[in-house]
């Protein structure tokens, strides 16, 4: 939590993103103690490794600092204020943490892990795998996963196109003008 | 006393993605804006695997033989997408300013709605 | 390479010593998912970090040597290519998209079988957007 408000009031923007590699690290481990093995694995990797160097990367091209905030303060401040006390509010009628009879349980889960007679689980019986989060993930909804490669793919495709293209200097307008003028003759 | 330890994840969870939103709306500069938006990701997803864990339990890897607890994997299997799509998303958001500092000199929003205004 | 990255002796020996344990694990990871945790999402990304270190440490120029750009190019939309056709073809041997149960005479071993094949997809294509992202970032500011 420490780090997070930090982060928010560090102005150079270097410490920013070093801080934000931390929080991710944290995270992970954070999901680590709630079981969840498969993301804190992937949070790990991701958050403080790749996110943070892309971030460095970019801050290289741009600039190191940032503006001191100008203009109203209070206002974000109430807004997030009013905003986190609804979602507390909310949160009172959220099951206890860990509680096995919460709806989240009662639905799809039981399904995967129920006992069958040959292979013992449900998920294992129907896909051979023991980890549930791969049976899961590859074949229940295998649709579902097959979409978000694509939206992986995309992106990166996208990053092509937006950063592949030659390097304009600050000029960049008027050239932009010639180069139309050049396409209209 | 029993409700303060049971709803008291949730409640850092939404400190998080509260701290989030406030560096989303409050601070001017793109990156900054970019990290905001990071924070409150990685807030909703602790938030998706607070609820799917189950007490007692143990990661959903099964064992064979034995009556073990496992802990829900749905919110896992959720989440781990997500993290990368997540993460592509970001490189996509971060090219995006680069592209901005290249054609304005800036990544500060004033700054730049500035320019746009004297441009028109 | 620069001399100022001649200077990082110690950063470039351990990197010499980790990279490769990065990669094994990567593939651990990758081919014992059905069995501990670990699948094509998270080697992906272990493996482009690999990639990544690499190019921080030893330069962009021979991160791209060992890693050439076109084909990481045709690898991002590869693996994309490896899911959906898996699915065309259980399609083909007479089920349903994605249905991996007739991949193989045992339901259970064509599912298996489609388990591990479309992790590789997908860890293909996310080991291979990372890099993308890397490159383009790192390359952006001295063309």
């Amino acid at each position: 939590m420490i780090t997070t408000v930090q982060i928010v009031r560090v102005r150079s923007l270097f410490a920013t993103v070093m801080l934000t590699g931390i929080f991710s690290l944290l995270g992970a481990g954070w999901m680590m103690t709630l079981d969840a093995p498969d993301v804190a694995f992937t949070e790990a990797a991701v958050g403080a490794g790749i996110a943070t160097v892309l971030m460095l990367s970019t801050l290289a091209l741009t600039t190191r600092r940032s503006k001191t905030p100008t203009g109203n303060k209070l206002l974000p401040l109430l807004v997030v204020g009013v905003t986190g006390a609804l979602l507390v509010w909310a949160t009172l009628d959220m099951p206890h943490l860990g509680d096995p009879s919460a709806p989240v349980h009662q639905h799809v889960a039981p399904r995967y892990l129920a006992q069958k007679e040959i292979h013992g689980h449900a998920a294992q019986a129907e896909t051979g795998v023991p980890n549930v989060v791969t049976a899961v993930l590859g074949s229940y909804r295998g649709y579902d996963t097959l979409g978000e490669t694509t939206v992986i793919f995309t992106a990166a495709i996208g990053v092509m196109l937006v950063l592949g293209g030659r390097r304009r200097r600050d000029d960049a307008s008027s050239k932009r003008k010639g180069k139309a003028k050049g396409k209209a003759a | 006393m029993e409700t303060f330890l049971g709803l008291y994840n949730y409640w850092v969870v939404i400190f998080l993605m509260m701290t989030g939103f406030y560096t989303v709306i409050s601070r001017g500069n793109l990156v900054k804006k970019v990290v905001g938006l990071n924070i409150f990701q990685v807030s909703v997803f602790l938030l998706y695997i607070s609820m799917g864990k189950v007490e007692g339990g143990t990661a959903p890897i099964l064992v064979d033989g034995q009556n073990v607890a496992y802990s829900n994997p749905l919110p896992s299997v959720l989440i781990l997408t997500a993290i990368v799509v997540g993460v592509a998303t970001t490189g996509m958001a971060l090219a995006l300013i680069v592209r901005i500092q290249e054609e304005y000199g800036s990544i500060e929003e004033d700054e730049i709605l500035k320019m746009e205004q004297s441009d028109a | 390479m620069s001399p100022v990255r001649r200077q990082h002796v110690i950063l470039r020996v351990v990197a010499k010593l980790l990279i490769p344990y990065i990669l094994l694990f990567a593939l651990y990871v990758q081919f014992h998912g059905d069995y501990g945790p670990g699948g094509g999402f998270q080697a992906g990304v272990i493996f482009g970090a690999a990639f990544v270190l690499y190019g921080l440490i030893f330069g962009l120029e021979r991160a791209k040597a060992a890693a050439p750009p076109r084909i990481i190019e045709i690898l991002v939309s590869l693996g994309v290519l490896l899911f959906a056709g898996v699915g065309v073809a259980s399609m083909f041997k007479g089920g349903n998209f994605l249905d991996y149960g007739v991949l193989e005479h045992d339901p259970l071993a064509g599912q298996h079988l489609g388990i591990l094949v479309i992790e590789l997809g997908v860890g293909i294509t996310v080991t291979a957007a990372m890099i993308t992202l890397y490159f383009y970032f790192a390359g952006r500011g001295r063309a």
